[in-house]
């Protein structure tokens, strides 16, 4: 019996994964569902709201805050969250449904490639988004975004972790779900309700002390929270980064537990 | 137990070597105790009728699943173990897999391409009948144009071994015929293939060995030639003479193997040309041969007699 010997390595061209990114992007330009949820969507309401004078007007309970300033940060989770929960699963679970990842698996280049271009797409989508909402927020709608080290650091971070959270659960989503429709069904029903724990229908306020102390505990609830007072000018308390985290880290060693490829 | 170690892209004989070989899932054994061996530089056909077992053991051979029981090594490496490097080297097309939807042709065929080394060049899009389809997306071809560049990504990257399952199902006779000819021309130069199907002419006019696998086991392995010839032993010409003769006329024949009588016709058993030389011989003593029939057996006679059910051109096996 012979020692068992090292697996023998395969040359990967370095153009590959490149070729592979742009063929995601035409896809994603080409089948915008990402870019509506994503992108269009949360800009939309963005124009719709900030164009609404009773919602540009400041408001004693929201503690001298208007209904728009409120909205901004919820748009920004809202745009994460549907890139995140809605529509990175089902592209994912989309590729397995149809054998694209069986198929790439039968070449050199490893199938995790695609979920890593998937990704890189699916950022960039979100960058996009995020920059264009701060931008037309403060530019056109005047919005008061205090700048500052603490503020952009701590918007930042708010978003990064608000990104590995609700990436890691679009993961998750798209290892259970056992089609592409499925997983986009499972983004919806997950999507909507975390959004109400975000504000979109009341103001996270305006809840019942219950009420917000669960959404505390929301990825989206937090995630607000972070974002709102990260824009505000200060720091985001410790708890609301850490619950973003929590997610993050228990969703992502749990999507590279279950996600399956064929 | 000895272990040959080769490395990739070292000559060997054998392309693939699949060795008592098992495969279940749950109660069912999709693949029983196989053992094959490809040579290198053939076309080796794999056939026999739906749910034999045959893409559960190509899948085995490509590092898709591994086996219950038995090895298997290809072109000197473990399918599952050096998957990736394998994959450098073999080519492969599936029936369960497709591709992105809204990209084009030649994105996907350029995507492809660069996966590989040294792929081939953009012609094989147009040897496989696609050429003009280049500029249109993968949603809106035909199933058979869909089959025809999922046969052109298997050798996109010039593998010294492709594996094809049921690359011609679905294809229209030319469609086919191109194929066929791709096939010939990949491996004239060097190359290895592995086709699974259930359609004899196909085995028949490209397989230099067919595997006749049934129930999950392989029943015989030969040329198809060698497998007809089992079925049968030789061809039989039948024909009604015009007038009596001497039966050593056709015995004397180095063609000929046995002459028998049925009523008024006469039977001769042999190999070869025997139409001409049978005609030529009865012609010489005067006699006119009616009436003839040549019964030749194909790898479809080879194919009922060795698993004792027909297979029909959907693949489904029916009892006889």
């Amino acid at each position: 019996m012979s020692a068992p010997t090292p697996p023998v390595r395969a040359k990967i061209p370095r153009a590959a994964f490149g070729q592979l990114l742009r063929n995601e992007m035409r896809s994603a330009i080409r089948e915008p569902r990402g870019l509506i949820l994503g992108l269009v969507l949360p800009l939309v309401l963005l124009v719709v709201f900030g164009s609404f004078a009773k919602f540009q007007a400041p408001l004693p309970a929201l503690g001298g805050l208007t209904r728009f300033d409120l909205y901004v940060p919820i748009l920004i989770s809202f745009a994460l969250a549907a890139i995140g929960l809605w529509s990175l699963p089902s592209h994912l679970a989309t590729y397995r449904e149809y054998g694209i990842l069986r198929r790439l698996s039968t070449t050199p280049i490893p199938p995790a490639w695609l979920l890593a271009a998937q990704l890189v797409v699916n950022l960039c989508i979100a960058v996009v988004a995020l920059a264009l909402l701060v931008t037309l927020s403060t530019a056109v709608f005047g919005y008061r975004a205090v700048g500052g080290i603490d503020s952009i650091t701590g918007f930042l971070l708010a978003t990064l972790l608000s990104v590995g959270a609700l990436f890691a659960m679009g993961f998750v989503i798209a290892a259970i779900a056992p089609s592409g429709t499925s997983a986009y069904v499972i983004g919806a029903l997950t999507f909507f309700p975390l959004m109400f724990f975000a504000g979109l229908w009341i103001p996270r306020a305006t809840m019942s002390p219950v009420l917000q102390d669960i959404s505390n505990y929301t990825p989206l609830g937090a995630s607000v929270q972070a974002v709102q007072t990260s824009l505000g000018g200060t720091f985001p308390p410790g708890w609301e980064l850490l619950v973003l985290a929590g997610y993050a880290v228990v969703f992502g060693s749990l999507a590279v537990r279950v996600f399956r490829w064929e | 137990m000895m272990t040959t170690q080769s490395t990739p892209g070292s000559s060997s004989p054998l392309s693939v070597e699949v060795k008592n070989v098992s495969k279940r899932y749950g109660a069912t054994v999709a693949v029983d105790d196989v053992s094959l061996e490809v040579n290198e530089g053939e076309i080796f056909g794999i056939v026999g009728p739906n749910g034999a077992g045959k893409t559960t053991l190509v899948e085995c051979v490509v590092g898709l699943r591994t086996p219950d029981q038995g090895s298997v090594r290809v072109l000197g490496l473990d399918p599952r173990r050096d998957r990736a490097a394998l994959h450098a080297m073999v080519g492969v097309q599936l029936q369960s897999a497709s591709l992105p939807d809204a990209l084009k042709v030649s994105e996907i065929f350029d995507m492809y391409r660069s996966f590989y080394e040294q792929p081939a060049e953009d012609d094989l899009i147009e040897a496989l009948g696609l050429g003009v389809k280049r500029k249109s997306y993968y949603r809106s071809l035909s199933g058979g144009q869909k089959q025809r560049l999922s046969v052109a990504l298997a050798l996109v990257g010039r593998p010294r071994l492709a594996v094809l399952d049921e690359m011609t199902t679905g294809l229209d006779p030319q469609a086919r015929r191109d194929t066929w000819d791709v096939i010939k021309g990949i491996r004239a130069r060097g190359a290895t293939l592995l086709l699974v199907t259930h359609f004899m002419e196909e085995a028949e006019r490209l397989c230099d060995r067919v595997a006749i696998v049934d129930e999950g086991r392989v029943v015989a392995v030969d040329t198809p030639e060698g497998l007809a010839g089992r079925a049968s032993g030789s061809r039989r010409l039948r024909f009604v003479p015009s007038a009596p003769f001497d039966e050593r006329l056709l015995t004397d024949l180095p063609e000929t193997e046995r002459v028998e009588h049925e009523g008024s016709h006469v039977v001769v058993t042999g190999s070869g040309d025997l139409v001409s030389v049978v005609a030529l011989a009865l012609a010489k003593a005067g006699v006119n041969a009616k009436d003839m029939q040549l019964e030749s057996a194909t790898l479809e006679d080879a194919f009922l007699r060795l698993t004792g059910h027909h297979l029909d051109s959907e693949g489904t096996a029916s009892r006889s």
